[in-house]
Formats: structure tokens, C-alpha cells, sequence
């Protein structure tokens, strides 16, 4: 692989990762105020 | 807000995308350093936008400790996030991108040694404000914020000022550039900025449920403490 597709695919493996971890807590969010929400009734 | 969430993703994808196919094909090859060169389209637009996410941190911060806005701190965190994020492509492509061209992944250069210690400044915020459980850790963690973003002018200014072994500026500093590579760089600029507003978006609206989550499992356990206590 070429330094600039190294450097490249090394760009969008940090955002991917960034975002990944965004999702991961979007989606423990979520789940939490769905107990909240399921505890209120 | 639902439904414009992933049309704006969309449209920063398509636009992405096209700031890659110019920095690919479009963007002439640079004579000494050969294709290696469009590096520079990642790097230099990653350094900007993590510069502007670090100066919405440092605003954020001084509004903090002069309102004590609870917006205002959450802008800060998530900007300092964010900011690292797009600080470490730089420091990763930067090294990718010298191999090449000087022969060495690193030097202790003034540039290169400013912008890593910029890097640790905020790692060590982003670290307070994930495991101090004082009550006052956004004012502490607003404090240093202040003091790191004194950071970004010298990281900024090295290279005007300083003789370093980092190229000249491009853009302003007396440096020129070819047209076409400044209209393909200013793109991915613009494609980056649309990429780090639509994180950003996502991340301050997380940040505000994580908040509001917090408040009501404190509130709730609070309620049910004299039962146990009973």
C-alpha cells in the first residue's frame, strides 16, 4: 500500500472509529431511557 | 430533526466524497514529491478544522467561567472531542506523509513537538472531564481549556516565525500555491467542516441525553432512599 493510501485509509479509520464509539453510546442512551421510561409506567 | 439528520449525512457524504475524487484525479501531481504531495489535502484540512474546533472550545470555556452555562460547557466538551480527534489525523498523516519526503517518520521539530503537546493538552482535559468526580471539574477543566488553547496561535505561528523543518505556509506567509490546488484543498476543507458540523450536531445532542439521563437516575434514587433506609 502507498503512503497516500496509508494515509488515507488512516484518516477514515480514526472518523470510523470516532463514530463507531458515538453509536455505541447513542445506542446505551437510549436503552437507558427506555428503562427510565419503562419504570415511569 | 429525525428526517433531516440523515439527508444532511447524505449530502456530507456525497460532498466527501467528491473533495476525495479531487484530491485523487483532479488536483495536478506535485513535481519533487510525486503523488505522495495529496496527502496534504487530508493533513492541512484536519489541522484547520481541529484549530477552529480548539478556538470553540476556548470561546466556550471563557463563556462557562463568566455564565456558568450548562450549553456552553457541553459546546466545550464536545468541541475538545472532536478537536482531537481531527488533531490526531493530523499527527497520524503527518509522520505518513514525511517517511517519504524526509526520510524519517519524526522530528523533534518546533512545529511537530508544539502540535503533539496541543494533542496532550486535550487529551488531558477530555481525561479530566471523564474521570474527576469533583463538582468542579467543568470550571477546573474550563481553566485549562484557556490556558491549552494558548497552544494553537504558537502551533499556528511556528512556521512564520520559527526556521522548522515543516513546510512553509501555503495559504498566506508568503507561501504560493497552484490554483487548482487550492480550490481542491479549500474543498476538502469545506468537506471536512460539513463532516465535523454533523458530528458535532450528533455529539452535543448525546451529550444533552446523557445529562438529562443522569439528572433523572440521580432524582429517581433520591426518591427511593428513605424505602431503603425504612
Amino acid at each position: 500500500m502507498s503512503y497516500l493510501h496509508a494515509a488515507y485509509a488512516a484518516t477514515w479509520i480514526i472518523h470510523i472509529i470516532y463514530v463507531g464509539i458515538l453509536v455505541g453510546q447513542y445506542s446505551r442512551v437510549r436503552r437507558e431511557i427506555q428503562e427510565i421510561n419503562n419504570k415511569g409506567r | 430533526m429525525k428526517r433531516i439528520f440523515p439527508i444532511l449525512g447524505l449530502l456530507t457524504a456525497v460532498f466527501l466524497s467528491y473533495a476525495l475524487y479531487l484530491a485523487l484525479v483532479v488536483a495536478p501531481t506535485e513535481q519533487t514529491m510525486g503523488d505522495v504531495q495529496r496527502i496534504f489535502y487530508y493533513h492541512v484540512p484536519s489541522a484547520w478544522t481541529a484549530f477552529v474546533l480548539f478556538f470553540i472550545n476556548f470561546a466556550a470555556s471563557v463563556t462557562y467561567l463568566l455564565r456558568r452555562s450548562a450549553k456552553a460547557d457541553i459546546v466545550a466538551l464536545v468541541s475538545a472531542e472532536i478537536g482531537v480527534v481531527f488533531c490526531t489525523v493530523v499527527l497520524v498523516t503527518g509522520p505518513i506523509w514525511a517517511r517519504p519526503v524526509w526520510g524519517i517518520w519524526w522530528t523533534w521539530d518546533l512545529r511537530l513537538t508544539l502540535t503533539l503537546v496541543l494533542w496532550l493538552i486535550y487529551v488531558s482535559y477530555l481525561v479530566l472531564r471523564k474521570f474527576s468526580t469533583s463538582g468542579q471539574t467543568p470550571q477546573v477543566a474550563a481553566v485549562l481549556a484557556v490556558l491549552g488553547a494558548l497552544d494553537v496561535p504558537l502551533v499556528y505561528f511556528s512556521i512564520w516565525f520559527f526556521r522548522t523543518q515543516h513546510p512553509q505556509p501555503v495559504v498566506g506567509g508568503g507561501g504560493s500555491i497552484d490554483p487548482v490546488m487550492l480550490h481542491v484543498l479549500l474543498m476538502n476543507w469545506a468537506a471536512f467542516s460539513c463532516f465535523a458540523a454533523l458530528v458535532f450536531w450528533s455529539r452535543y445532542r448525546l451529550e444533552t441525553l446523557k445529562r438529562e439521563v443522569e439528572e433523572t437516575q440521580a432524582v429517581e434514587a433520591l426518591l427511593e432512599t428513605p424505602r431503603s433506609v425504612r
